[in-house]
């Protein structure tokens, strides 16, 4: 059988989906004995390729960047999953939203700076006014929420999108799991 | 007070009337008097006194005339000249005109269709009685019909009155009067209470308050009669305190009714005691809904509560009550004078005798006009309106404020009632009608509407608190230029779920402007999203911001 | 107490094709769930006066226009209920949405995360995602209380917290301003809570918030667990008395 091309990408989130990616551990051969990981923070491919089969979208939309890449994703991914309640949600960045960012600059890198009291501007994306869900820029196919989303129900998704099917997540996992 | 008495008040107000060869009636009801009108009334009774002829000639302030658009308006009677836009500097003028050839350049020509296409029954006082004055009130018949149920009917018999007249609710919902209060009257508790609703919101309709400054002792005589008929002594009228002039006439005329006897203990020497008292609405919309009303009138937060159980069998303070629409209880006298064969004489099948409109928007004649049920939406718009103002063209009417719908000009030949309104998307509503020509933009209208009932949602039930909210939201993006057609679907949806789940009517009819301004000018909608452009030329798309 | 002591008659009615049977005073909600029955519902507790508020609790009566509130519909002989139609189910998605779009429902950072009635509907009904944009509104937290925290992001304005104060307290501490979307649950005249002279501090409408909005201080993310047995109790105890 032909291995499926998988990616997994990481945008505004803390990483903990990825984590819980990995926690489905031994079952993580049987995993990759089905797909090829094609790009991800956990191997080193600078660009995204063409003809992706399935995608993991970890975080929330907050930058140009964010954007950029999420649009860029969507046009080379067959399935797009949307991985976490950062990237259903927006989650934990999106409790910024009601502030302005000029603000939110100001208590991060000035208030509780201990040295170098400077607001960053130089090669670093712009923020965008809001955080918000990836369902927002994109269509997306799958949605896994959770914060993060149980090994299980992971493990669970991924079979069966390796299967040729779309996963029912109805009552499977929930927001802020 | 007996029956004598109240026809010597009318022989003698007659008299009075009879020994003035002309009679100048200026009106003072809110649109005029916002343009001098009692200025204009002061003018008239100087120049009279000065000229000394105050033996054959009397000014005197009277309610609405109609033609609002072109006021200050007067009436010279019994000449039946009608004269539009006067002013302090006319006045010299038009008295050298009495009795001779009328003064041409402020003349309003009383046989123009605005006038006699009318047919009026509510408003058949106006322009001629001073509605401070309840002599007047009198004299032109009034207080007869409560004389006549009290001492010559039971209650059923007034109710069999209402039923057979084919009166429904003229508040918007149309439910048959003659039912509400028979269920009312069936129900059981000692005591029982009326509601005046007078806390006219929609934006555009001003019916409720031209009766109000211009007649209001046929509301109270029409109440009294219910208050008889469902056998309820206390009665309320929940007026909006943003209509100053109609509290104050109000007042006026309930100290001036129970001063006479004729609201009070012991009316007309029967046992049938009747109190009105005044309630002052805070300026929420939601509260011309009649569970919010009632909570208001109870103290309590202005919030609608689910029905069943309805009013009429728990309403204020748990009690039976009945709850009328200003304009239902004015049609009350004239049902009980002339008959209700006469008064189902008006009408369609369904709907029977006359509706009071409210014209505004881009017509000709704005103003108050009152027409029998099943006259056609053209003759509204084209004879009685006056059709656009500079040439423009006619693009659709909504009726029925806030939630009712949009109708074009296809469909204008359509009977105006009940059914044929609900049946084109739309409700008769309390009588608003908004005119919209080629200057105004579908999709900012939809928004205008969605907008207002989303800022008067009452936050008690979750669709419309949050779908109204969502509503504008899709709206606002759309009339910006950032839409697409998912949003338009998107809508859709929302409209279903806000009108299927709503707690009350202002949640289940509030999504009518959207639905009908996306059935009948879905092109517009199109035109906003594919071409991003706002045909109309209101929406400002290249300054929006996404 | 006349109302509770009147003769009430036994009627047999449908819900969703089984037979069941209920007093003429009893709501097709209450019989719905003697027969367990499933309809979800946000603002009902037992033990409270039905507010009607949330939506969730429709139904489908055969021979009725509109779809009506389970919670305030009392059942009749041979009624026909559908409790669970498509377009049912599709509503009650869509005012679950409408809800989490409202305000800030970050659940993962949330006291009551996992004990939340909001959180277990959206998994009951499946909902994966929020379809509306969310809002993201400012909204104020009132620590002011030695033991409780108003969290007013997690509020779902289901009214709870304000019935059981004036209905089982008696002190009609908590009522709600404004109008639409911009309403809100407040304490005495708007006053901070810690401040409020009408307060028992009794903490009843802490432990009937369906959310995180009304918790305990001192609990953490996930440990405000809610405890309402009390409420059915005093309910009978004041019917009997």
């Amino acid at each position: 059988m032909e291995k499926i091309k998988f990616a997994t990408i990481w945008l505004d989130g803390c990483s903990g989906c990825h984590m819980s990616l990995l926690d489905i551990d031994e079952r993580l051969l049987e995993v990759f004995s089905k797909v090829e990981l094609v790009y991800g923070p956990l191997v080193d491919f600078k660009e995204f390729p063409r003809g992706v089969d399935v995608t993991f979208v970890e975080g929330a939309i907050s930058s140009n960047e964010d954007e950029e890449k999420i649009l860029e994703i969507r046009n080379k991914t067959k399935i797009l999953v949307s991985f976490g309640d950062c990237a259903v949600t927006s989650n934990i960045p999106g409790m910024r939203n009601y502030c302005k960012i000029k603000d939110i600059m100001q208590r991060a890198y000035i208030e509780n700076a201990d040295i170098k009291d400077k607001t960053p501007n130089i090669g670093i994306p712009h923020l965008m006014p809001q955080s918000r869900p990836i369902h927002e820029f994109v269509t997306v196919d799958v949605f896994l929420p959770g914060c993060p989303p149980p090994a299980d129900v992971i493990y669970y998704t991924i079979s069966e999108l390796v299967e040729g099917r779309i996963p029912d997540l109805t009552g499977r996992t929930r927001f802020g799991q | 007070m007996t029956y004598e008495e109240l026809l010597e008040i009318a022989k003698i107000e007659n008299e009075k009337k009879a020994q003035y060869v002309h009679t100048i009636n200026v009106c003072v009801a809110a649109g005029c008097m916002s343009c001098g009108s009692q200025e204009l009334l002061d003018a008239f009774r100087r120049e009279i006194e000065k000229r000394g002829i105050e033996n054959w000639c009397k000014a005197k302030g009277v309610g609405c005339l109609g033609l609002c658009t072109a006021g200050p308006l007067i009436a010279i009677e019994p000449d039946g000249i009608i004269y539009k836009a006067v002013k302090p500097s006319d006045v010299h003028d038009v008295i050298d005109a009495l009795g001779g050839e009328p003064v041409k350049r402020i003349l309003c020509p009383s046989d123009m269709s605005f006038f006699t296409k009318q047919q009026k029954i509510v408003l058949e006082n106006f322009g001629k009685i001073d509605p401070e004055r309840i002599d007047e009130y009198i004299a032109s018949g009034g207080y007869q019909s409560l004389y006549l149920a009290l001492r010559e009917m039971s209650p059923s018999m007034v109710i069999d009155q209402i039923v057979k007249s084919g009166l429904r609710g003229r508040g918007g919902g149309g439910y048959p009067t003659g039912l509400k209060w028979t269920t009312v009257m069936k129900a059981s508790g000692s005591q029982k209470y009326v509601i005046c609703n007078a806390d006219e919101g929609d934006p555009g309709a001003f019916m409720d308050r031209s009766v109000l400054e211009s007649d209001p002792h046929r509301v109270l005589e029409g109440m009294a009669i219910a208050g008889y008929a469902v056998g309820a002594d206390k009665a309320f009228i929940y007026v909006r305190a943003e209509y100053p002039l109609a509290i104050k006439r109000l007042r006026k005329a309930i100290a001036q009714a129970e001063h006479l006897g004729v609201l009070g203990r012991g009316i007309f020497n029967t046992p049938f005691n009747f109190d009105i008292k005044l309630r002052l609405g805070a300026g929420a919309f939601v509260c011309g809904e009649e569970t919010a009303l009632i909570s208001s009138i109870e103290g309590n937060r202005g919030t609608p509560r689910p029905r069943p159980p309805y009013p009429a069998e728990y309403g204020l303070w748990g009690c039976p009550t009945l709850i009328n629409n200003v304009e239902t209880f004015a049609n009350v006298p004239a049902i009980l004078r002339n008959g209700s064969q006469w008064y189902s004489s008006f009408g369609t099948e369904k709907s029977k005798g006359t509706k009071v409109f409210a014209l505004a928007g881009r017509i000709k004649n704005t103003g108050l006009i009152e027409v029998a049920m099943g006259t056609t939406l053209r003759e509204i718009v084209f004879d009685i309106g006056g059709g656009i103002p500079d040439g423009s063209k006619f693009k659709a009417v909504q009726t029925g404020g806030p939630s009712g719908g949009c109708i074009t000009e296809a469909f204008l030949d359509q009977p105006v009632d009940y059914e044929s309104l609900a049946k084109l998307g739309s409700i008769m509503g309390s009588g608003g009608m908004i005119v919209m020509d080629d200057t105004s933009c579908m999709v900012d209208v939809a928004k205008f509407f969605v907008e207002f009932c989303m800022t008067e949602s009452c936050g008690k039930c979750v669709p419309c608190r949050d779908g109204s909210a969502q509503m504008h939201y899709l709206l606002d993006k759309i009339s910006r230029g950032h839409g697409n057609t998912n949003d338009l679907h998107s809508l859709e949806k929302l409209c279903e779920l806000v009108k299927n789940t709503s707690l009350c009517g202002l949640g289940m009819t509030m999504p009518n402007p959207v639905i009908s301004t996306m059935h009948y000018f879905r092109d517009e909608y199109l035109a906003h999203i594919h071409d991003k452009t706002c045909p109309a030329g209101v929406c400002n798309i290249k300054g929006g911001r996404k | 107490m006349m109302i509770a002591k009147k003769i009430s008659q036994i009627q047999t009615l449908i819900i969703d094709g089984k037979e069941v049977g209920g007093r003429s005073d009893e709501t097709i909600l209450q019989v719905a769930r003697e027969n367990d029955i499933f309809i979800p519902t946000l603002c009902h507790l037992d033990g409270l006066s039905e507010y009607g508020g949330c939506r969730l609790c429709i139904v489908h009566v055969k021979g009725l226009p509109r779809l009506v509130p389970s919670c305030t519909t009392l059942v009749r002989e041979g009624m026909e209920v559908t409790t669970n139609s498509e377009d049912i189910i599709e509503y009650r998605k869509g005012i679950l949405s409408l809800l989490f779009a409202e305000r800030n429902h970050v659940c993962s950072v949330c006291v009551s995360n996992g004990h939340c009635e909001l959180q277990w509907l959206a998994l009951k009904l499946g909902i994966t995602h929020v379809e509306f944009p969310y809002i993201y509104p400012k909204m104020p937290v009132d620590a002011t209380h030695d033991r409780f925290i108003a969290d007013h992001n997690r509020c779902v304005l289901c009214g709870r917290c304000v019935r059981v104060c004036h209905e089982v307290e008696g002190a009609h501490t908590k009522d709600v301003m404004g109008r639409g979307i911009t309403s809100r649950v407040i304490t005495d005249l708007m006053n901070n809570w810690g401040e409020s002279n009408t307060c028992t501090g009794c903490g009843k409408c802490v432990h009937v918030c369906p959310t995180g909005a009304l918790s305990e201080k001192g609990k953490s993310v996930a440990e405000m667990e809610k405890r309402r047995q009390f409420l059915p109790y005093l309910k009978r105890m004041r019917e009997r008395s």
